[in-house]
């Protein structure tokens, strides 16, 4: 992007003259530092440092319970860390509500969360924060500004819309995704977290909503991309975070790893090992075995 | 970039919605089309139905439930409901009555302060149903129990009967009946004012169900109301508030009550509730919220008031009305349902 229209917050101002992202120390967008979180005697995260900056995208890469949803509740202000540092814009901050995580900037958009099926996508998109006209008690709502604003936003992020008028129950899944997105950056999100938008999505609708992460990213806004699936995160992402049992198993750059490493690092070689073993204990197909096998083959002689 | 005028685009997978299957897309078609039959279907066994003077009886009975079914039908939109309005009706009524003619104080003293004590049932209701996250079936079903014991035993308890002392010749009585048990002539005929109350809580509940903010929490409050806490709409509150304007229905119509007769039955009022339910139900609204008008509550109280006094016009048994509030009920509710589908796919 060559022009900056006002809303872009650029990445100059933000390093304050470092260049590289990753390895600076001066002030990120978010800066989260050898955080955890415990419930009681479980714990639930640890050890977890990661970076996200305006312009770039973060993916957090784990397997069920690997503690993704604990990571972005902290950041989303439902819950918060025990230990580390958590910075936003350099300052030391403990979120303790979504509200206030809202007023900071941070907009999460959750897979099952994001809209109320039944009403008129003009009204989801501004649901909680409606523009109103008039005073007193003909303070109405602005109908007609919301629809236009809502037909606009969604236009800038390429939606091909339908009817602002129509329930977005009828939407496709990814489009929902995506008016929740352009929701989230009409109402000045900096940084957005998506928690596995597409993880119930086939794969056209994957590759809509991946597309519309590209342009919130290129709108200037840093994007915390949470999924389990590498194939989804390698091509959008700057950085990886990789968590395991609620431990960082590794925090890579993009020009650091392949994807075939980021796969290979997800799947976990030796896990697939013990999965062939159960798989010839149980008598199944000597096919499958077969093939699971060569993966874990394949995953070793990459590593080596 | 240039701005150039353009036409603007439209999407070619927008096939032209029919301003016919816009209509159907309304939650309250199919109430007004059940109106419309039942309406044909007495004028044209009972030509008497079609009167002034009958019509005025008859908006006058649908008005009685349509005033407690504005309340319900945005309280069901909200996603809860409220079991105790038949009897929370009486409680309104028997507080004002009980309260002036034992202090001897004017009735406005008594009226006002049943309304404090309906808004503080629908707060308890409201507040509880929150704290205790427990169903509205269970919290409201206990307050309609309690209410009824209330109602008997405090009405014996201090007027020492079953009914209340009457109150007629008490002071401020004759200002509060013309409020809210008058009758207005309009071209020689007597029509109720609870016609007019009715008429304008309707346009009113509209209005903010439509219009304005608290309007668009209504829905998302009963349509995903973990989708509208998560984007800062204070569903809390919502439900509250909405408990609290049954409890106010509940007021105007007690007031009704109280100063059409002078005296009110503390046993009345049970089973009420499920006429005001139901109209809210034929009037389109979802059971599940999220879906509704308050305009098809309307219309439901109508066909219900129709219902009602077109059996006595025609002349038949009134043993039979419950069977074809029933049979209403039912037909209605297919007809929204398959309605709501045909328009939604097209």
């Amino acid at each position: 992007m060559t022009t900056m229209d006002n809303k872009k917050i650029t990445q100059d101002t933000l390093l304050q003259g470092e260049t590289d992202p990753l390895t600076s120390t001066p002030v990120h967008l978010l800066n989260l530092d050898k955080v955890g979180k415990h419930y009681g005697n479980i714990i639930a995260l640890r050890d977890v440092t990661m970076a996200v900056d305006a312009g770039r995208v973060t993916c957090v890469l784990g397997d069920n319970g690997a503690g993704k949803s604990t990571l972005i509740k902290i950041i989303a202000g439902l819950h918060q860390h025990d230990e580390g540092t958590f910075t936003i814009l350099g300052e030391d901050r403990k979120l303790s509500s979504p509200r206030e995580a809202l007023d900071s900037g941070i907009a999460a958009v959750y897979q099952d969360l994001a809209v109320v099926s039944l009403m008129p996508i003009w009204r989801n998109f501004f649901l909680g924060s409606e523009l109103t006209t008039g005073v007193g008690p003909f303070k109405r709502l602005d109908v007609e500004r919301m629809k236009q604003i809502t037909k606009k936003e969604l236009q800038d992020m390429g939606i091909d819309l339908r009817d602002v008028e129509q329930p977005i129950g009828q939407l496709s899944g990814g489009e929902r995704q995506c008016v929740a997105i352009a929701r989230a950056v009409h109402f000045g999100a900096k940084v957005l977290i998506l928690d596995e938008p597409t993880a119930a999505l086939g794969v056209k609708q994957s590759g809509v909503v991946l597309r519309y992460i590209l342009q919130a990213r290129d709108r200037g806004l840093g994007v915390i991309f949470i999924t389990h699936n590498p194939h989804h995160a390698y091509p959008v992402g700057d950085r990886f975070l990789l968590l395991k049992r609620g431990k960082s198993i590794g925090y890579y750059n993009k020009k650091d790893i392949t994807l075939e490493e980021l796969t290979a690092q997800m799947a976990g070689g030796a896990e697939l090992a013990e999965l062939a073993h159960e798989l010839e204990a149980l008598g199944g197909h000597k096919d499958v075995v077969a093939e699971v096998e060569a993966e874990v083959e394949a995953t070793e002689s990459r590593r080596a | 970039m240039t701005m150039t005028a353009t036409a603007p685009v439209t999407d070619e997978r927008v096939g032209k919605k029919s301003t016919l299957s816009k209509i159907l897309g309304r939650p309250e078609i199919g109430a007004l089309v059940g109106a419309v039959a039942l309406f044909i279907f007495f004028a044209a066994v009972a030509p008497v139905f079609l009167q002034p003077a009958s019509i005025a009886t008859v908006l006058y009975g649908a008005s009685t439930i349509g005033i407690m079914a504005v309340g319900v039908s945005l309280l069901m939109i909200g996603g809860e409901f409220d079991l105790s309005t038949g009897v929370a009706v009486i409680s309104s009524a028997l507080m004002a009555s009980l309260f002036s003619w034992y202090f001897s104080m004017n009735v406005w003293v008594g009226v006002a302060l049943a309304l404090v004590m309906s808004l503080g049932v629908g707060f308890i209701n409201g507040w509880i149903l929150i704290k205790t996250q427990l169903p509205s079936f269970i919290v409201t079903l206990a307050t309609f129990l309690m209410l009824t014991g209330l109602n008997l035993g405090l009405t014996r308890a201090i007027g020492g009967s079953v009914s209340t002392p009457s109150i007629s010749n008490m002071d401020g009585f004759d200002s509060a009946k013309a409020i809210f048990a008058s009758s207005v002539n309009i071209a020689g005929v007597e029509v109720k004012i609870t016609v007019f109350i009715w008429i304008a809580m309707v346009a009113v509940a509209s209005w903010i169900l439509l219009r304005t903010r608290v309007g668009n929490w209504i829905f998302a409050s009963g349509g995903d109301s973990n989708a509208a806490r998560a984007v800062g709409v204070p569903v809390v509150k919502t439900k509250i508030g909405l408990f609290m304007a049954v409890g106010f229905c509940a007021w105007v119509l007690g007031m009704h009550n109280l100063f059409a007769f002078a005296t009110v039955q503390s046993g009345e009022g049970i089973g009420n509730e499920f006429l005001y339910i139901i109209a809210a139900v034929i009037g389109g609204c979802l059971l599940t919220g999220g879906y509704g008008s308050a305009i098809g509550g309307a219309i439901g109280a109508f066909i219900f008031g129709m219902a009602n006094k077109g059996i006595v016009y025609a002349e038949w048994n009134p043993d039979w009305f419950k069977f074809f509030l029933g049979l209403m009920l039912l037909l209605a509710t297919i007809v929204n349902l398959v309605v709501k589908r045909r328009a939604e796919q097209k």
